[in-house]
Protein backbone atom coordinates (compact mmCIF):
# COMPACT_ATOMS: atom_id res chain seq x y z
CA UNK A 1 0.00 0.00 0.00
CA UNK A 2 0.96 3.49 -0.90
CA UNK A 3 1.30 6.08 1.55
CA UNK A 4 -1.62 8.77 1.67
CA UNK A 5 -0.57 12.42 1.06
CA UNK A 6 -0.85 14.30 4.05
CA UNK A 7 -2.43 17.18 2.67
CA UNK A 8 -5.42 14.98 1.78
CA UNK A 9 -6.34 13.49 5.33
CA UNK A 10 -6.31 16.79 6.85
CA UNK A 11 -9.38 18.34 4.84
CA UNK A 12 -12.53 17.02 6.18
CA UNK A 13 -14.54 19.12 4.01
CA UNK A 14 -12.61 17.04 1.27
CA UNK A 15 -14.14 13.66 2.59
CA UNK A 16 -17.78 14.99 2.90
CA UNK A 17 -17.71 15.65 -0.59
CA UNK A 18 -15.43 12.77 -1.85
CA UNK A 19 -18.10 11.08 -3.94
CA UNK A 20 -20.99 13.01 -5.46
CA UNK A 21 -23.20 10.00 -6.94
CA UNK A 22 -25.69 8.97 -4.48
CA UNK A 23 -24.57 5.78 -2.82
CA UNK A 24 -28.02 4.12 -2.41
CA UNK A 25 -28.52 4.48 -6.22
CA UNK A 26 -24.99 2.58 -6.93
CA UNK A 27 -26.13 -0.20 -4.22
CA UNK A 28 -29.16 -0.70 -6.31
CA UNK A 29 -27.36 -1.13 -9.20
CA UNK A 30 -25.15 -3.56 -7.48
CA UNK A 31 -28.27 -5.65 -6.40
CA UNK A 32 -29.70 -6.42 -9.31
CA UNK A 33 -26.91 -8.58 -10.32
CA UNK A 34 -28.59 -11.47 -9.45
CA UNK A 35 -25.41 -13.54 -7.26
CA UNK A 36 -24.26 -10.30 -5.38
CA UNK A 37 -25.81 -11.57 -1.63
CA UNK A 38 -24.05 -8.33 -0.08
CA UNK A 39 -21.83 -5.64 -0.25
CA UNK A 40 -20.10 -3.75 2.45
CA UNK A 41 -19.58 -0.26 3.13
CA UNK A 42 -15.82 0.05 1.73
CA UNK A 43 -16.85 -2.08 -1.30
CA UNK A 44 -20.11 0.11 -1.77
CA UNK A 45 -17.64 3.42 -1.57
CA UNK A 46 -15.34 2.36 -4.12
CA UNK A 47 -17.76 1.42 -6.64
CA UNK A 48 -19.07 4.58 -6.41
CA UNK A 49 -15.74 6.34 -6.51
CA UNK A 50 -14.63 3.54 -9.11
CA UNK A 51 -18.03 5.25 -11.53
CA UNK A 52 -17.16 8.71 -11.17
CA UNK A 53 -13.45 8.04 -12.24
CA UNK A 54 -14.86 6.07 -15.02
CA UNK A 55 -17.37 8.67 -16.43
CA UNK A 56 -14.39 11.02 -16.15
CA UNK A 57 -12.33 8.69 -17.82
CA UNK A 58 -14.65 8.16 -20.80
CA UNK A 59 -15.32 12.06 -21.23
CA UNK A 60 -11.82 12.76 -21.31
CA UNK A 61 -10.83 9.62 -23.94
CA UNK A 62 -13.59 10.42 -26.29
CA UNK A 63 -13.09 13.92 -26.79
CA UNK A 64 -9.26 13.72 -26.59
CA UNK A 65 -9.93 11.22 -29.55
CA UNK A 66 -12.60 12.69 -31.05
CA UNK A 67 -13.24 13.18 -34.74
CA UNK A 68 -13.49 16.89 -35.03
CA UNK A 69 -10.55 18.44 -33.73
CA UNK A 70 -11.85 21.98 -34.09
CA UNK A 71 -15.13 21.79 -32.77
CA UNK A 72 -15.75 22.03 -28.87
CA UNK A 73 -18.21 19.34 -28.23
CA UNK A 74 -18.23 15.52 -27.70
CA UNK A 75 -20.59 13.79 -29.66
CA UNK A 76 -22.17 10.47 -29.47
CA UNK A 77 -19.98 9.33 -31.98
CA UNK A 78 -16.88 10.22 -30.33
CA UNK A 79 -18.04 7.94 -27.44
CA UNK A 80 -18.85 4.72 -30.04
CA UNK A 81 -15.32 5.62 -31.71
CA UNK A 82 -13.31 5.05 -28.14
CA UNK A 83 -15.96 1.76 -27.56
CA UNK A 84 -14.82 0.26 -30.17
CA UNK A 85 -10.94 1.59 -30.33
CA UNK A 86 -9.98 1.07 -27.25
CA UNK A 87 -9.63 -2.31 -25.40
CA UNK A 88 -10.56 -1.46 -22.25
CA UNK A 89 -13.76 0.50 -23.48
CA UNK A 90 -14.50 -2.39 -25.29
CA UNK A 91 -17.40 -3.49 -23.04
CA UNK A 92 -19.34 -1.00 -23.93
CA UNK A 93 -19.66 -1.61 -28.12
CA UNK A 94 -23.17 -3.28 -27.01
CA UNK A 95 -24.62 0.04 -25.44
CA UNK A 96 -22.62 2.42 -28.09
CA UNK A 97 -23.05 0.59 -31.30
CA UNK A 98 -21.33 2.79 -33.90
CA UNK A 99 -23.85 4.65 -35.83
CA UNK A 100 -23.63 4.18 -39.29
CA UNK A 101 -25.74 4.39 -42.57
CA UNK A 102 -27.15 1.54 -44.22
CA UNK A 103 -25.91 1.73 -47.55
CA UNK A 104 -22.24 1.52 -45.99
CA UNK A 105 -23.76 -1.18 -43.58
CA UNK A 106 -24.69 -2.97 -46.98
CA UNK A 107 -21.11 -2.56 -48.81
CA UNK A 108 -19.29 -3.82 -45.99
CA UNK A 109 -21.74 -6.54 -45.99
CA UNK A 110 -21.17 -7.25 -49.57
CA UNK A 111 -17.37 -6.97 -48.77
CA UNK A 112 -17.12 -9.25 -45.82
CA UNK A 113 -19.08 -12.27 -48.54
CA UNK A 114 -16.54 -11.54 -50.98
CA UNK A 115 -13.73 -12.08 -48.36
CA UNK A 116 -15.60 -15.09 -47.30
CA UNK A 117 -15.61 -16.53 -50.78
CA UNK A 118 -11.71 -15.80 -51.13
CA UNK A 119 -11.58 -18.44 -48.91
CA UNK B 1 -34.75 -3.90 -5.33
CA UNK B 2 -35.32 -2.35 -8.91
CA UNK B 3 -38.29 -1.88 -10.06
CA UNK B 4 -38.88 0.47 -12.90
CA UNK B 5 -35.54 -0.06 -15.40
CA UNK B 6 -34.85 3.77 -14.78
CA UNK B 7 -33.87 2.78 -11.03
CA UNK B 8 -30.89 1.50 -12.62
CA UNK B 9 -30.33 4.71 -14.10
CA UNK B 10 -27.52 7.10 -12.63
CA UNK B 11 -28.72 11.18 -11.56
CA UNK B 12 -28.38 12.90 -15.00
CA UNK B 13 -27.68 16.41 -13.30
CA UNK B 14 -24.79 14.69 -11.42
CA UNK B 15 -23.40 12.09 -13.80
CA UNK B 16 -23.12 15.88 -16.56
CA UNK B 17 -21.65 17.84 -13.59
CA UNK B 18 -18.82 15.12 -13.33
CA UNK B 19 -18.42 15.21 -17.22
CA UNK B 20 -17.79 19.06 -16.87
CA UNK B 21 -15.42 18.57 -14.65
CA UNK B 22 -13.75 16.25 -16.44
CA UNK B 23 -13.22 18.02 -19.62
CA UNK B 24 -11.84 21.34 -20.44
CA UNK B 25 -13.72 24.55 -19.79
CA UNK B 26 -16.28 25.40 -22.75
CA UNK B 27 -16.57 22.38 -24.21
CA UNK B 28 -20.29 20.95 -24.67
CA UNK B 29 -21.61 17.65 -24.70
CA UNK B 30 -24.41 16.60 -26.03
CA UNK B 31 -27.79 15.46 -24.91
CA UNK B 32 -27.02 11.87 -26.61
CA UNK B 33 -23.26 11.81 -25.62
CA UNK B 34 -24.53 12.83 -21.96
CA UNK B 35 -27.36 9.96 -22.17
CA UNK B 36 -25.13 7.29 -23.38
CA UNK B 37 -22.05 7.78 -20.41
CA UNK B 38 -24.63 7.58 -18.23
CA UNK B 39 -25.73 4.30 -19.33
CA UNK B 40 -22.06 3.57 -20.17
CA UNK B 41 -21.67 4.12 -16.15
CA UNK B 42 -24.52 1.92 -14.93
CA UNK B 43 -23.03 -0.90 -17.60
CA UNK B 44 -19.78 -0.27 -15.79
CA UNK B 45 -21.07 -0.55 -12.35
CA UNK B 46 -22.43 -4.27 -13.23
CA UNK B 47 -19.04 -5.04 -14.91
CA UNK B 48 -17.24 -4.30 -11.93
CA UNK B 49 -19.70 -5.55 -9.42
CA UNK B 50 -19.69 -9.13 -11.04
CA UNK B 51 -15.67 -9.36 -11.38
CA UNK B 52 -15.60 -8.36 -8.07
CA UNK B 53 -18.26 -11.08 -7.12
CA UNK B 54 -16.11 -13.84 -8.74
CA UNK B 55 -13.42 -12.61 -6.72
CA UNK B 56 -15.50 -12.84 -3.48
CA UNK B 57 -16.87 -16.57 -4.59
CA UNK B 58 -13.05 -17.38 -5.79
CA UNK B 59 -12.13 -16.84 -1.85
CA UNK B 60 -15.57 -18.72 -0.81
CA UNK B 61 -16.86 -15.26 1.02
CA UNK B 62 -20.43 -14.34 0.74
CA UNK B 63 -20.58 -10.45 1.43
CA UNK B 64 -17.98 -8.00 -1.10
CA UNK B 65 -15.14 -6.33 0.19
CA UNK B 66 -12.73 -3.30 -0.85
CA UNK B 67 -9.97 -5.58 -1.81
CA UNK B 68 -12.19 -7.15 -4.38
CA UNK B 69 -13.44 -4.31 -5.99
CA UNK B 70 -9.54 -3.04 -6.17
CA UNK B 71 -9.25 -6.70 -7.57
CA UNK B 72 -12.00 -5.95 -10.38
CA UNK B 73 -10.21 -2.83 -11.55
CA UNK B 74 -7.21 -4.56 -11.98
CA UNK B 75 -8.69 -7.21 -14.33
CA UNK B 76 -11.30 -4.96 -15.96
CA UNK B 77 -7.68 -2.84 -16.97
CA UNK B 78 -8.60 -0.26 -15.01
CA UNK B 79 -5.39 0.03 -12.80
CA UNK B 80 -4.95 4.05 -13.07
CA UNK B 81 -8.09 4.04 -10.40
CA UNK B 82 -6.28 1.64 -8.13
CA UNK B 83 -4.54 4.63 -6.89
CA UNK B 84 -6.93 7.59 -6.35
CA UNK B 85 -9.57 4.60 -4.88
CA UNK B 86 -7.18 3.93 -2.33
CA UNK B 87 -6.92 7.55 -1.16
CA UNK B 88 -10.01 8.09 -1.12
CA UNK B 89 -11.05 4.70 0.73
CA UNK B 90 -8.10 5.71 3.36
CA UNK B 91 -9.78 9.44 3.56
CA UNK B 92 -13.34 8.17 3.63
CA UNK B 93 -12.03 5.62 5.98
CA UNK B 94 -10.92 8.17 8.30
CA UNK B 95 -14.08 10.18 7.99
CA UNK B 96 -15.71 7.06 8.99
CA UNK B 97 -14.23 6.32 12.20
CA UNK B 98 -14.31 9.87 12.99
CA UNK B 99 -17.97 10.64 12.50
CA UNK B 100 -18.26 7.56 14.78
CA UNK B 101 -16.24 8.69 17.29
CA UNK B 102 -18.18 12.22 17.03
CA UNK B 103 -21.48 10.12 16.83
CA UNK B 104 -20.43 8.04 19.97
CA UNK B 105 -19.74 10.64 21.80
CA UNK B 106 -22.86 12.90 20.90
CA UNK B 107 -24.88 9.49 22.08
CA UNK B 108 -23.12 9.79 25.84
CA UNK B 109 -23.45 13.55 26.26
CA UNK B 110 -27.57 12.85 24.86
CA UNK B 111 -27.62 10.24 27.04
CA UNK B 112 -25.74 12.04 30.00
CA UNK B 113 -28.27 14.84 28.73
CA UNK B 114 -31.37 12.73 28.70
CA UNK B 115 -30.74 11.09 31.69
CA UNK B 116 -30.63 15.00 33.83
CA UNK B 117 -33.04 15.78 31.37
CA UNK B 118 -35.55 13.07 32.38
CA UNK B 119 -34.63 14.18 36.10
CA UNK B 120 -35.50 17.79 35.35
CA UNK B 121 -38.20 17.65 33.34
CA UNK B 122 -39.61 14.93 35.91
CA UNK B 123 -38.83 17.69 38.61
CA UNK B 124 -39.97 20.39 36.43
CA UNK B 125 -43.56 18.89 35.41
CA UNK B 126 -44.04 18.26 39.64
CA UNK B 127 -43.09 21.93 39.72
CA UNK B 128 -45.62 22.83 37.37
CA UNK B 129 -48.00 20.43 39.02
CA UNK B 130 -47.65 22.00 42.21
CA UNK B 131 -47.69 25.33 40.63
CA UNK B 132 -50.77 25.10 39.09
CA UNK B 133 -51.76 23.66 42.25
CA UNK B 134 -50.97 26.57 43.91
CA UNK B 135 -51.08 29.29 41.59
CA UNK B 136 -54.91 29.45 42.98
CA UNK B 137 -53.86 29.35 46.70
CA UNK B 138 -50.59 31.03 47.86
CA UNK B 139 -47.62 31.34 45.16
CA UNK B 140 -44.11 29.36 45.95
CA UNK B 141 -40.60 30.78 45.67
CA UNK B 142 -40.45 30.12 42.03
CA UNK B 143 -43.66 31.56 41.03
CA UNK B 144 -43.09 34.90 42.61
CA UNK B 145 -39.96 35.56 41.64
CA UNK B 146 -41.76 34.93 37.99
CA UNK B 147 -44.45 37.60 39.09
CA UNK B 148 -41.76 39.78 39.87
CA UNK B 149 -39.51 39.72 36.99
CA UNK B 150 -43.29 40.59 34.92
Amino acid sequence: MSQTNSGKDSQASEAKKAISLPISRVRLIMKSSPDVSSINQDALFLTTKATELFVQHLALTSFNNRSQTEANTLNYSDLAKTAEESDTFHFLTDILPKKILAQDYLKTLEQMQDEDSDF
Amino acid sequence: MAERPEDLNLPNAVITRIIKEALPDGVNVSKEARRAISQAASVFVLYATSCANNFAMKAKRKTLNAGDVLAAMEEMEFERFLEPLRDALEVYKKDQRGRKEVSEQKRRDKERKADSENEKSREEEEEEEEEQQHMEEEPEEEAEEEEEDN
